[in-house]
Formats: structure tokens, C-alpha cells, sequence
């Protein structure tokens, strides 16, 4: 399994340093966005970022829309939703625009990462399904 | 002006939606009533009174007619044998005038053969005598001798020679007897003319009334036009005394005259004058009397004016208090469904309110949390730090706190968001987990010791979360209010039966009398002197009728209280009616 590249979006600045200190000192290849904006142009420049963890409640272009215009240019991306606002109907819209999971700040790192993982692995399960 | 203005507009903005406080209540039902009251009382008593009044007069009008009609023909009746009598006399005598000649009359014995035989064949003749056109009496039968007498200025006298007859007045005469006197003119053809006299005692006249058959309190008599009496009275007076009333005005035709009699009291008099001679036929009849059948009737009439009137008022006013009850009730339960909207109003500001701090304590609560892990992290790395347990220690203590106030602003969340009414599947006991979870720290700091005995094989029932937390929450709280520092509180869930679900809050506190214990679910009651809308339970007792459950209060005063909240598996049905 070679290393997996992970785009890291919160307004938070601090929880995004933080968290991904913690991350690769886990050895995960991550890289930040502070904003929707900021991460659609990442994505870009980066065709190899397999997995997005991303927040709603940010300002500019907020999450769910973040959300929807990944999944409409890389449908492949997995996206996890971390998000200090959670409420039944962001969780709810955000699963039916295709994220993978919904997580509730403040999440414990273990959890993250093993939600990770199995983004991943699902990811990749798909990628040799069809390969380009 | 402009200001002034301005000031107006803003206290009637500022004015809030204004309920009738408790105190307003009773008086504003008492104006009701008392105007319900004075309505329906004039509506309905009016007409009857007036009525009652109407008939009053036209009963009294009709017995009057009814009863006067008869005395007035009676009257009428002897009036007419009285004339009759009083002809008949008068045609024997002017008879005896015509059949016989002066010189036969003026013969002492064929006057007394005369007189004889009249006395004989009519009765009640005293006397007889013959007085010539001079006046000179010219013979007599009687029992004076007055042979000789002139009667030249006798009024009488010149009476019969002008109009042929004359009935006298009733007089005292011969043996105290009274008498009237009968004289007729007679004519011959030469032109010589006489007079013949003959006295009648009244014994006759007393016979003709005595015929009128009166009873005990009525009372016929004969007085003459200037009002003396002709025959005596039972009780107004003897024969020759004043007639002691006015006398009435003069008519031929039978009248009823309503006046007092001289003992002051009110008389019916029926009266009518005689052509001639100048005799006044009366009848007498107390008007009480005369009225009486009225006077049982009128009572009759008012016995049953003031049953109606007392039937009246007592239907009016129960109508009245039914109706005015039943509109106190309905307000008052208007008032209640106000404060419960006010209150999930105010419920669901809060729930917002927390929602929106629980957001915002999520994202800090998040950097704390990563940043006390990278110091973990860091230190697990560091295999030669020396106070690493203690650090590691610190950390973990760290994330325990963000673990604790994660806690917290979860369910601040589920708070706010089981403000909406929705039925879902539910666990009771966790509902209950988290409403305790609220007061938890009361409990603690009060040293009240609250004992979970919650059921693990609970079914899971289908309600509404956030008005079951609310029931709960008011539940409890009241226990946590009765409770004294250091009391005890059991909460024990329990299957009752497959589709019946029962919590029950048992307290060690005050407890309650029989009287206040009857009264809790009522809107606006409150045990708690001074504070608490009165709300609380009568709401709870709303949601749980509402959700098809039922509430049953147990208390002793001063050993305790227990609610048991009884709750159907299914509410679904219950909650949509």
C-alpha cells in the first residue's frame, strides 16, 4: 500500500496545524486547505489527493458545497465530514452528496484515522475496478 | 404635540399582549353575571308583570260588571213593585173617589163601611177622610177625630188641588207607627170637587224589601230625596233618621255608586229615584263583599306571579352560573394553551440558543483536543523524559475534560433539537438517563441521593422525545423542590404490561395534603408559595393525555410524594387525534 495523500480542510487554523502534526507524525502524507476555495484548487494542482477530511461550517464556500463540487469533478475522492456543527440535517445532506463518513468534533485521532483507512480501501477497491 | 404623539404610539407598542391577570377574574365573571342577570331577569319578568297587571284590572272590571249587574236589576225589581204597590193604593183610593158622590162621602157611615172594606180587601189602611175644595175636613173614620179641620195652607193641600194626587212622605203617626198619606182630587160634572184622604201604615214597604232576600251584610232602604229615612235601616239608621251618607246624584235609571259608609268602610250603593212619590230606593253592599270571589282570585293571580317570578330568577340565575362557568373554564384553558405555547416558545429560543453555543464550544473544544494529543504524542516519543507519566498522566486528564464537555454540548443538541412534536421510537430509560443527567449536578451538590431501578427489558415505545424530556424535567424538578439537602429520589422504570410502559419518581420530601394533591394538575395552582407559573404540572398532565398516557400522584404529607407516568407503547394514534 503506498502512502496515501490526504487533503486536510478546516478554517480552524490552529486544529489544522495541530491535527496534522499528529497526522504525519502517524506518517500520512497530508497537505491544507482553509477554505473551499483554497481546497478545490488544491485538488487541482494535485490529481494524487485520494482522501479529503473536511468541515461545513467555514466561511466563503461552505462544506456541503465544497462537498458537492468534488464529488461532481472527482467522484472517486473520498471525503470524511469533521464538523463542530452537527445537526441531523447537515449529516444527512452530507451523506447524499456522496461523503463517506460524518464525524463530530472533537474526535478522538484513532477513530479518524481508522475511518481514513477504510476510505481508503474503499477508494482503491474502486480504482482497480477502473483503473483511469 | 409631535412628541407627545410618539410617546402615545410607543406605549401601545410597548403594551404586550395583555391576559386578564387571576386577580381580574372574578370580578370580570360577577360583571358578566350581573349583567346576564338584569337582562334576562327584565326580559322575562317585564312581560309578566305586565301581563299580571292587565289581567289584574280586566278580571276587576269583569266582577265588578258580573256583580253589579245583578244589584242593579234587583234594585230595578223593587223599585218597580214599590211603584206597583204605591199605584195600586192610589187607584183604590181614587176609586173610591170616583164611584162614590160627595154627599155619599160626607156621610160618616157610609164613609166608615167604606173604610171598612178597603181595610178588609187591602190591608194597611189607618184612617179614612173627606175634605171639601175649601180644605175643612168633612167626615173621618180613623182614630183621631178631626172633623172640622182645615187644611187651607197644608202644602199638601194645595199640591192635590193643583195636581189631582198625592203621596206624602213617611211620617210618624198613630201609635208610633210611620205612615205616608194618599190624597186624590175628584171632580163631578157640575164642577164641585173634593178630596178624599186615606193614611197607609208602611208595614207593606218593609214586606217588599224583606222580598229582596238580602243576606246578613247587605241592606236595602227607601230614603226621600232630601234624605231621610222612609223605612229603617239594618244598619244606617232608624225610620224619620238622617240618611248618614251624601246623598247620591239624582237618576231615575238604576245607578251603582262606589263611597264609604259612615264606619269608613267601602260600600256599593245601588240606588234609584222614584218619579213619585220623592222616594230613593237604595241597596247597601260591602265592597269586600261584594269583591270577595276578586279578592280569592287576585290572591290566586299573586300566589302564582311570585311562584313564576321566584321560578324565574332561580332558572335564571342557574342558567346564568352555568353559563358563566363554563365560559371562566374555557378561558382559563385558552390561558393555559397560551402560557403552553409561550413555553415551548421559550423552550425552543433556548434549545436554539444552545445549539448555537454548543457549535461554537465544538470547534475550540476540537483544538484542545488535537493539541493536548500532539503533546501525547510528543511525549510517547521521547524515550528518555523522566516525568513522563506525569505528563502522560496530565494529558489524559485533559482529554477526559474535552470527553466531558463533548458530553455536553451533545446533548445541549439534542436539547434543541427535540423542540419539534414528532413521534419516534424511543428508550425510556435512556430519556430518563438524560433528563437526570440535567439535575445531576443539583443532586450532587444538594447530596441528594437518586437511585436509577430502570428496567434493562423496557420495550422501546414510540412517543415524543422532547415533550417526554419536558415531563421528566417537571417531574423531577418538583421532587428536587420537595426534597430536603441530603433526601432520597427513586426513578424506576417498568413494563406494566405488553403495550404499557410506567415510570415512576418516587421522593422522600414534604409530601401533600389530600386537598393540595387534589388540586396539582390544576392551570395556575402552585404548592410553591411565591414562585412557579402554576404550569408546570398542569402541562405535564397535557402532554401525557396527549401522548394517550396517564398520570397517577400518590403523597402522605411529610413522607413523601410519588408521580407515576404511565405511557401506552404505541402514542402514534393518540397523537395524531
Amino acid at each position: 500500500m503506498y502512502p496515501v495523500k490526504i487533503l486536510l480542510v478546516d478554517d480552524e487554523i490552529p486544529f489544522v496545524k495541530t491535527l496534522t502534526k499528529r497526522l504525519s507524525r502517524r506518517e500520512l502524507n497530508i497537505i491544507t486547505a482553509f477554505s473551499g476555495q483554497e481546497a478545490l484548487a488544491q485538488l487541482k494542482k494535485d490529481p494524487d489527493i485520494e482522501i479529503i477530511v473536511l468541515d461545513i461550517k467555514m466561511p466563503g464556500m461552505n462544506g456541503l458545497r465544497t462537498l458537492e463540487e468534488i464529488k461532481r469533478d472527482y467522484p472517486l475522492v473520498e471525503v470524511i465530514i469533521l464538523t463542530g456543527h452537527s445537526t441531523v440535517d447537515s449529516a444527512i445532506r452530507g451523506m447524499r452528496l456522496g461523503a463517506f463518513d460524518y464525524l463530530v468534533k472533537p474526535c478522538d485521532i484513532d477513530q479518524l484515522i481508522s475511518r481514513m483507512q477504510e476510505a481508503t480501501e474503499k477508494k482503491r477497491r474502486l480504482d482497480e475496478k477502473w483503473p483511469d | 404635540m409631535a412628541d407627545r404623539n410618539s410617546d402615545q404610539a410607543t406605549s401601545i407598542l410597548a403594551e404586550p399582549v395583555r391576559f386578564p391577570s387571576e386577580e381580574e377574574f372574578p370580578r370580570r365573571y360577577r360583571l358578566l353575571r350581573r349583567n346576564m342577570i338584569l337582562i334576562m331577569v327584565a326580559v322575562t319578568i317585564l312581560p309578566l308583570v305586565m301581563m299580571a297587571v292587565i289581567n289584574h284590572y280586566e278580571y276587576q272590571q269583569a266582577l265588578r260588571r258580573e256583580i253589579i249587574t245583578p244589584m242593579r236589576s234587583l234594585v230595578s225589581k223593587t223599585q218597580h213593585s214599590f211603584e206597583l204597590f204605591l199605584t195600586e193604593r192610589l187607584s183604590a183610593v181614587s176609586f173610591i173617589a170616583s164611584a162614590y158622590s160627595f154627599e155619599e162621602l160626607s156621610d160618616q157611615k157610609t164613609l166608615n163601611r167604606i173604610f171598612h172594606v178597603m181595610k178588609d180587601k187591602f190591608g194597611g189602611f189607618v184612617d179614612l177622610g173627606l175634605i171639601d175644595s175649601f180644605g175643612v175636613q168633612k167626615s173621618y173614620v180613623g182614630p183621631y177625630s178631626l172633623e172640622g179641620k182645615t187644611y187651607m195652607d197644608h202644602d199638601w193641600f194645595r199640591e192635590v188641588t193643583v195636581r189631582g194626587e198625592h203621596i206624602s212622605e213617611v211620617f210618624m203617626g198613630y201609635r208610633k207607627f210611620p205612615h205616608f198619606v194618599i190624597a186624590i182630587r175628584t171632580e163631578n160634572q157640575i164642577g164641585e170637587n173634593w178630596i178624599l184622604r186615606a193614611t197607609i201604615d208602611t208595614e207593606k214597604f218593609n214586606s217588599l224589601i224583606a222580598s229582596m232576600g238580602l243576606d246578613s251584610s247587605s241592606d236595602a232602604f227607601i230614603v226621600n230625596h232630601s234624605g231621610v229615612f222612609q223605612t229603617s235601616s239594618r244598619f244606617y239608621g232608624k225610620v224619620l233618621e238622617r240618611f248618614p251618607m251624601p246623598m247620591p246624584p239624582i237618576n231615575y235609571e238604576t245607578d251603582v255608586v262606589e263611597t264609604m259608609d259612615p264606619q269608613g268602610h267601602p260600600i256599593l250603593l245601588a240606588y234609584k229615584y222614584f218619579l213619585s212619590p220623592s222616594f230613593v230606593l237604595m241597596l247597601a253592599k260591602p265592597r269586600s263583599e261584594v269583591l270577595k270571589s276578586w279578592y280569592t282570585l287576585k290572591s290566586e293571580i299573586l300566589i302564582i306571579f311570585i311562584v313564576s317570578v321566584l321560578l324565574i330568577f332561580l332558572v335564571v340565575f342557574k342558567i346564568t352560573d352555568i353559563l358563566v362557568k363554563r365560559i371562566e373554564i374555557s378561558d382559563r384553558e385558552r390561558l393555559v394553551t397560551y402560557h403552553e405555547i409561550e413555553h415551548t416558545n421559550k423552550l425552543a429560543s433556548v434549545g436554539r440558543l444552545a445549539a448555537g453555543v454548543a457549535h461554537e464550544i465544538n470547534n475550540p473544544m476540537a483544538i484542545i483536543n488535537e493539541k493536548a494529543g500532539l503533546l501525547q504524542d510528543l511525549i510517547e516519543t521521547m524515550p528518555t523524559f523522566e516525568r513522563k507519566e506525569k505528563f502522560l498522566k496530565l494529558t489524559e486528564s485533559i482529554n477526559a475534560c474535552v470527553d466531558r464537555c463533548s458530553t455536553i454540548t451533545h446533548r445541549l443538541l439534542g436539547f434543541a433539537r427535540r423542540m419539534d412534536v414528532e413521534i419516534e421510537t424511543i428508550d425510556l430509560n435512556e430519556v430518563v438517563q438524560e433528563v437526570y443527567g440535567f439535575l445531576e449536578k443539583e443532586a450532587f451538590h444538594r447530596n441528594i441521593e437518586v437511585r436509577l431501578n430502570l428496567d434493562k427489558e423496557l420495550p422501546e415505545i414510540s412517543s415524543d422525545h422532547g415533550q417526554l424530556q419536558q415531563v421528566f424535567l417537571n417531574i423531577l424538578n418538583n421532587a428536587f423542590s420537595a426534597v430536603e439537602d441530603g433526601g432520597s429520589i427513586a426513578i424506576t422504570s417498568r413494563r406494566q404490561d405488553p403495550e404499557l410502559v410506567s415510570v415512576s419518581i418516587e421522593d422522600n420530601g414534604i409530601g401533600m395534603s389530600e386537598e393540595t394533591m387534589s388540586r396539582i394538575f390544576d392551570p395556575f395552582f402552585t404548592g410553591r408559595k411565591g414562585y412557579g407559573t402554576g404550569l408546570g404540572l398542569s402541562i405535564t398532565y397535557g402532554i401525557i393525555k396527549k401522548l394517550g398516557g396517564h398520570i397517577e400522584v400518590n403523597s402522605r404529607e411529610g413522607k413523601g410524594t410519588t408521580f407515576t407516568v404511565f405511557l401506552p407503547k404505541s402514542a402514534k394514534q393518540e397523537a395524531e387525534a
